[in-house]
């Protein structure tokens, strides 16, 4: 059987955690390629919905990543969205979605090791969980793909 | 004359409101919301023990507002949800003439926030112990149990907006759920469109709920929507010391911030 390659989302900030990569990549670091990166302006713009679409699009993990605190490009944008993750991985828990597939982290535009590793422990972590089923069963490709339609 | 019919007949007499939102009695023994602008109206007012709906709703309803300047009759959840709609930029002091229905049946008139502050300062605000129960019952599920549960319970929702439309802090003129362009939410009630719906509504009033438990109320399918939000309540206090719908001039939790904010999984 084929080894489970698991999708995963990053969304990232265009000043930090997106420069950061870029270094990952002229350092000539080699990291996991299951990740898709997303470029955000500031992770203060990283909304909720856009998270949950990504699992509904048939994403087994998700990374979101910015500048660290105080080294936000628009001085506050992070500290918003921490307190927004704050809350929202507490609904997300409560409602039974799986936190461990959603890793945050702060990777500034100098860190290109970390990026790697952040990258390179997440698909190992999903690796280990396994495709994200229970989201999968309600995901858009299901729901809409006429052979997998789960209406009578 | 009950005081309470007294009390809005020299209201209306005096031209201090121009209509008030009180309850009357509506078919088959339930209540529901009146608005009574005339003297004939406010015979029909009543109060007693099932006189329990969260009337602030109404206040933020264009039909309503333009009946002029309002008075109401408020519970303590709706004393909660005025504050909150205050600290909202929404109400303006002294803009809703307020008359809290005490536990006896007496009347107190608020026509001031500070007062309404005061007053909530002293008065039991919480959640009641069933809900937190359930809540703790939840909480000590695994992550899989709470989405099965929940799978179970968003199964049941048909989509009928009832706990947007009768929630006190659901007052946006284009709700997310209405926008098409790109469509955040799918439309159909299937299962990917109730979650989507339910997680974005407990998370547009994480910080803002104030435990009126009118979603769940007004849910046809009895989905125990306010469990959502309420479980929001206990963690943004203890994180962002911040609680909805005390004070008028209250910052919201997510709108705000501090450097030091604490968490423990951003690596």
């Amino acid at each position: 059987m084929q080894e489970f390659e698991p999708k995963i989302v990053a969304f990232v900030c265009n000043w930090c955690t997106y420069a950061g990569a870029d270094l990952t990549g002229t350092s000539r670091i080699k990291y996991s390629a299951n990740v898709k990166i997303i470029r955000f302006p500031c992770t203060g713009r990283i909304d909720f919905m856009i998270l949950m679409k990504a699992f509904e699009n048939g994403a087994d993990g998700i990374i979101v990543s910015g500048c660290h605190p105080n080294d936000c490009h628009y001085s506050t944008g992070n500290f918003h969205a921490r307190r927004r993750w704050i809350v929202f991985r507490n609904l997300l828990n409560f409602t039974g979605i799986d936190t461990e597939r959603i890793q945050f982290s702060w990777v500034s535009a100098a860190e290109g090791f970390k990026w790697a590793d952040v990258v390179n422990n997440t698909v190992k972590k999903i690796k280990e969980i396994g495709p994200y089923e229970n989201y999968n069963k309600i995901a858009v490709s299901t729901l809409f793909n006429e052979e997998g339609a789960t209406n009578e | 004359m009950s005081d309470l019919i007294k009390k809005v007949t020299a209201l209306l007499n005096d031209k201090t409101i121009n209509a008030f939102i009180g309850y009357e009695k509506g078919s088959a023994n339930r209540i529901r919301a009146i608005f009574v602008r005339t003297e004939d109206q406010v015979q029909k007012l009543i109060l007693n023990a099932s006189c329990t709906q969260n009337l602030t709703g109404y206040l933020m309803k264009h039909e309503v507002k333009k009946l002029g300047k309002l008075g109401i009759l408020a519970n303590v959840a709706a004393l909660r949800s005025i504050m909150q709609l205050a600290s909202e930029f929404q109400i303006k002091d002294g803009e809703v003439y307020v008359l809290f229905a005490n536990a006896d049946g007496s009347l107190t008139e608020f026509t001031d926030f500070k007062s309404i502050e005061t007053f909530l300062q002293t008065t039991d605000t919480g959640i009641k112990s069933e809900e937190q129960e359930m809540i703790a019952k939840l909480e000590a599920m695994t992550v899989n149990e709470r989405w099965l549960f929940w799978n179970k319970e968003f199964e049941k929702c048909i989509k009928c907006y009832a706990c947007r439309a009768a929630c006190p802090m659901c007052y946006c003129h284009r709700c997310t759920t209405d926008v098409n362009q790109p469509q955040w939410i799918p439309v159909a009630s299937h299962e990917l469109g109730n979650l989507d719906y339910h997680l974005m509504r407990a998370m547009h009033l994480a910080g803002r709920c104030v435990n009126c438990g009118e979603c769940a109320t007004a849910c046809p399918m009895d989905i125990p929507l306010n469990l959502l939000t309420y479980q929001l309540i206990s963690p943004i206090k203890a994180t962002f010391d911040a609680t909805a719908g005390m004070k008028a001039d209250a910052m919201y939790a997510l709108s705000t911030y501090k450097p030091d904010d604490k968490e423990n999984f951003i690596i």
